[in-house]
């Protein structure tokens, strides 16, 4: 695709503000997984007064729960889970820092008052593109919660994992912008 | 009368896992190449030929072309003068998720009980089996790998008799247009029209069993799943839910008598991995 942006983790605050609901970027540098188990396990462990398992402050978590590796690939096939399961434990990570989240399918108005509030962005990667996205993975470590298995908090080394800025840090939603542009009904 | 022995199944049950994981169906990857050219959104179009991109890594690397691999989805045909011997016929199936799941690197989405103890069962059984007692002396097992991201946008409707044909139009399209980006569009869109609560939900699963370009017999209801084909590519979701004209690319309907009181109507909703593989077993001489 031309004119993706490349993008390099950490997401500090500077490239949060440049990214418009629209782009395609390209992401690679560290990031973290979290699904619906992790965020359980992550919020109730703010709330015991316990430290997260990694620093989020300027972090993507990518909502995801691979498929088991094939040996001597660092992970199975890696595409994004549906992101409104993680609505209700979001913006609690967003207030701590988190800048970038990457899933599929639409948020909250919670979510995306949190994101205005406290500058976050929401990725979209390619639903169902497994194979093709686990390409882009170079290594995974399981860091957190093992006993989750495909749920575990994954380390991940990417490199020009393809995604589209879904909902930029002014609360501008490409699944409402995308969606009125072509609607004929 | 003829005899198969369960021994016989379980690894038939293994390679079904696993081919409906790797290799996306012909027709599917067809629909989206055709999908591709059709996108007015270029994004959107960028999107479809990666996936089709990702069809081809899944099948020549052999992995799976989701990492939700799913629940295993199992319509099982079972000839009336077929004889199953050996551990019983339900067990062998499970077992050949079992080893499917583990042997193939498939992801275990399975919990043990839905609400109090969501602990993995580890294996990803068990499975969801229908069974048909059909004529005949062979076994057909068709296997569907269900993610839950699409099956989650599903949804039933008990509807009165006096909403007629708009009635179930309607509910299938909101059922689509809530849905957005959520089930990983192009969607492919089963529909269960009568029976009970069940059967249509049953039949709307079924449905999803069919091949892009394969259409319901009946020509009034064919002439039904193109006009609601035609209606949800036109509320603009896409492909991903980011804008487009390819929204889904079939809608498969199956219908069943029902009773003079109701309507009821079930959408079940597939996503572009579109999953499913079959095979027939014939038995032997007793």
């Amino acid at each position: 695709m031309a004119g993706e942006i490349m993008l390099q983790t950490p997401l500090t605050q500077d490239k949060v503000k440049k990214l418009k609901a629209g782009d395609a970027v390209l992401i690679s540098g560290t990031i973290y997984t979290g699904r619906d188990a992790a965020h359980k396990k992550m919020v109730e462990a703010l709330a015991r007064g316990e430290e997260l398992p990694f620093e989020v402050k300027d972090q993507i978590i990518y909502y995801v729960g691979p498929s088991p590796e094939k040996p001597g690939k660092p992970i199975g096939s890696a595409g994004p889970t549906t992101s409104y399961r993680m609505d209700s434990y979001a913006p609690k990570l967003i207030a701590l820092g988190q800048t970038g989240m990457l899933g599929k399918g639409w948020r909250a108005p919670e979510v995306i008052d949190a994101m205005k509030e406290s500058g976050a962005v929401y990725f979209a990667a390619m639903g169902g593109a497994g194979a093709y996205i686990a390409k882009c993975i170079k290594a995974a470590e399981i860091i957190a919660y093992p006993e989750l298995g495909p749920e575990a908090v994954r380390k991940l080394t990417v490199e020009n994992l393809p995604a589209i800025v879904a909902i930029d840090a002014q609360g501008n939603n490409i699944y409402e912008l995308g969606k009125a542009k072509y609607r004929r009904a | 009368m003829k005899t198969i022995h369960t021994d016989e199944i379980i690894p038939v049950v293994e390679r079904l896992c696993m081919e409906a994981n790797y290799f996306l169906g012909d027709d599917m990857v067809a629909a989206l190449k055709s999908a591709a050219a059709a996108e007015e959104n270029p994004a959107g179009a960028d999107i479809l030929r990666r996936l089709v991109e990702n069809a081809e890594i899944a099948r020549s690397e052999e992995v799976p072309m989701c990492q939700d691999t799913g629940m295993a989805i199992i319509f099982a045909e079972v000839g009336q003068d077929l004889h199953v011997e050996g551990t019983g016929l339900t067990e062998a199936i499970n077992q050949g998720v079992r080893q499917g799941y583990a042997k193939g690197y498939l992801r275990k989405s399975v919990v043990k009980d839905p609400t109090l103890n969501r602990v993995n069962t580890g294996d990803n059984t068990p499975a969801i089996i229908h069974y048909d007692i059909v004529p005949g002396d062979e076994l057909k097992i068709t296997l569907a790998s269900k993610g839950f991201g699409s099956e989650n946008m599903g949804g039933i409707k008990m509807c009165k008799p006096s909403e007629g044909l708009d009635g179930v139009i309607n509910f299938v399209v909101d059922t689509v247009d809530k849905a957005g980006g959520n089930p990983c569009p192009p969607i492919v869109v089963g529909v269960g029209v009568g029976g009970d609560l069940e059967k249509c939900a049953i039949l709307a699963k079924k449905a999803l069993l069919r091949s892009v370009g394969e259409h319901n017999p009946d020509l009034e209801w064919s002439r039904v799943e193109d006009d609601i084909l035609e209606r949800i590519n036109k509320l603009g979701i896409g492909p991903q839910g980011l804008g487009g004209t390819q929204t889904a690319l079939a809608v498969f309907i199956e219908t069943y008598p029902t009773h003079i009181a109701g309507m009821p109507v079930a959408v079940n909703i597939n996503c572009h991995s579109a999953r499913h593989k079959e095979a027939v077993l014939k038995g032997r001489d007793a």
